[in-house]
């Protein structure tokens, strides 16, 4: 049985620390509106949050996370820079069977500045590592950096649609893959593809479209010719050179500890120019969180770490996990500078965030007494 | 005693009586004509249940019933981590039906799930909103689309006609059980050719949450050497 009292009182307790260093303690509504949180998560949210209809308000839900409605408050008129703290529970619906609580406790920091990111992603991580230390935890951290790989992307030398296409699925990693080996000639063509695109050499994208039979459905003939004309220009791509290749695989699977990380990283930038400014970032980090006093010659870093669905990070992330590897990270994090966009209606600003599990940290802390 | 579940009209309630039958145990109904009570004959202690089909998961779930019969596809929808619930005894080889994906034939650029998740990210562009998907196989369906990463769909809850839904512009796609495409075809829908998410059958399950008495295992123990079938421990 979860002593959800516990949980609760250790949560506030990790909020009133953040706030003694120097943190806003902020609220949040439980029951929010669905459809910022359909839009930012399509389908995945749906499995996974509880949703309501309410006769007035339409579909809500119930809170899975605080970033969200934390960075709406913030958007909506909050002091620039600022670092806010909270404490509560979310909701999330498990579809497995097993011991993982549907409702449990988050504690968590977000910070919203313009100037020196690497400082706010640093000061996120050494506090989340502090108050884990001091409470007698002593974890196993993991980080990554998805701005490396999406400026990896982005440097690519092919068609802006097929570096679309891989931004697009950066938190698929199969999805992401399929795509990479495609682009890259080390898949064959589907047959399927060829075959279509052997008709669309025949005829015209209308004219085979009335030969289909009767058009039904709200995706428009325009639409599908725009598509058929892109998948007939994108035949004519050609693969990425294999040496560029070569290097967005071995930056998929790169895992070393920070330092050595950094150092392959800068071995490979003379050869995938557009990464450069991305492992700069990195390198600044690593001084801001060794000035911090976290050990980053150790510290392990996988290029791949945090690539999800549900996530929304695009710079620095990072986890804090227990020796069991069946439980969830007992703390997690990063930067989400791309949301704020989102949520900002366009307005945005450069924001780092992280939370604790309140319930599996005060189990830990248990065990260990 | 144990309680067996048979879905309670129509052709799959009789095409499990035939199985059971050509295997020495009679099924049939008892009492008044529509009454929903059976009989079990050729077999001591085992207890006929007339349940609807969609109900049996549920009932085996729960552990009301030890045994049931239904689709393959319904325990996999309905139960959560379902071989933790129950176990297959055998497949009974009638009621097949797949559940795919079909789109409109015009769709002359789609064929794949590559290229379904391709429109689908164009048509939210477009139209503002995700391209919908009409099911009512939630869970199968969105457990599919997850692992092979498509993205910007949304699941619109459809319980009957949901070939229609196309037509009827409440959605862009579908995903259904079928059998022979005859009303896929009708409806001017085609299959996407590597979307094949569960091939269905009529199968036997035994429920892991009823109660298994020294009885009760007994009598499946015997059942199961009629119909000549292994059963996992209880």
């Amino acid at each position: 049985m979860r002593n959800t009292g516990q949980e609760r009182v250790l949560s506030d307790r990790l909020a009133a620390w953040f706030t003694e260093q120097g943190a806003t303690l902020v609220e949040a509504d439980i029951l929010l509106p669905a459809e910022t949180l359909l839009d930012l998560y399509g389908e995945d949210i749906r499995a996974r949050a509880y949703m309501t209809l309410d006769p007035v308000q339409g579909e809500m839900m119930l809170r899975p996370d605080f970033t969200v409605p934390v960075v709406q408050q913030h958007m909506a008129g909050g002091a620039d820079p600022a670092t806010y703290a909270y404490s509560g529970p979310v909701f999330r619906k498990q579809t497995h069977r097993g011991d993982r609580p549907s409702e449990y406790h988050q504690a968590g920091i977000e910070i919203f500045r313009r100037d020196e990111p690497e400082e706010s992603d640093a000061r996120v991580f050494a506090l989340i590592d502090s108050v884990l230390r001091e409470n007698g935890l002593s974890l196993r951290p993991v980080t990554g950096d998805i701005g490396i790989l999406m400026a990896a992307v982005r440097g690519l030398a092919t068609s802006d649609r097929r570096k679309q296409a891989l931004l697009r699925h950066i938190w698929r990693p199969q999805r992401f893959r399929a795509l990479l080996d495609r682009f890259s000639g080390r898949a064959p063509l589907p047959a399927a593809r060829k075959h279509l695109l052997d008709r669309l050499a025949k005829g015209s994208p209308a004219d085979l479209i009335a030969q289909a039979g009767t058009f039904t459905g709200l995706r428009s003939e325009e639409e599908i010719m725009v598509r058929a004309q892109a998948l007939t220009e994108d035949a004519q791509t050609p693969p990425l050179n294999a040496p560029e290749a070569a290097l967005l695989y071995d930056l998929l699977s790169l895992q070393a500890p920070s330092r050595a990380a950094l150092h392959h990283l800068r071995g490979i930038a003379p050869m995938l120019p557009a990464i450069t400014p991305a492992v700069d970032r990195f390198a600044a980090r690593l001084d801001a969180l060794a000035a911090q006093g976290i050990a980053t010659e150790t510290l392990p870093f996988e290029a791949s770490h945090g690539r999800t669905s549900l996530e929304y990070y695009d710079g620095f992330v990072f986890s804090f996990h227990a020796d069991d590897p069946a439980l969830p990270p007992v703390a997690s994090g990063g930067r989400y500078d791309a949301l704020t966009a989102v949520l900002g209606q366009g307005r945005s600003i450069p924001a780092v965030g992280g939370v604790i599990r309140a319930g599996l940290m005060a189990r830990l802390m248990g065990n260990q007494s | 005693m144990i309680k067996i579940g048979v879905p309670s009209k129509g052709r799959l309630m009789e095409k499990t009586f035939d199985w059971f039958g050509a295997r020495g145990v009679t099924l049939r109904l008892s009492g008044a004509e529509r009454e929903y009570a059976g009989r079990v004959d050729g077999i001591d202690g085992v207890e006929l249940v007339l349940l609807s089909a969609g109900e049996i998961p549920r009932e085996l779930a729960a552990g009301r019933i030890h045994l049931g019969v239904t689709g393959s596809d319904l325990v996999r929808e309905k139960l959560a981590d379902w071989p933790s619930q129950v176990a297959e005894l055998a497949p009974l080889g009638f009621g097949h039906a797949d559940l795919i994906i079909a789109v409109p034939v015009a769709w002359i650029d789609v064929d794949t799930l590559d290229d379904l998740d391709a429109a689908a990210a164009a048509f939210r562009k477009t139209h503002g909103f995700r391209l919908r998907i009409a099911t009512k196989y939630h869970r199968l369906v969105r457990d599919f689309l997850t692992i092979h990463g498509v993205a910007d769909y949304q699941l619109i809850d459809s319980q009957g006609a949901t070939e229609g839904t196309v037509k009827n512009l409440t959605a862009e796609a579908i995903a259904d059980i079928t059998s022979s495409g005859e009303t896929l075809r009708a409806n001017h829908l085609k299959v996407l050719s590597d979307a094949a998410i569960h091939a269905s059958q009529a199968v036997l399950f035994l429920s892991h949450a009823a109660d298994w008495t020294a009885d009760s295992q007994m009598a499946l123990a015997a059942l199961a050497a009629k119909l000549h079938i292994m059963v996992p421990k209880t």
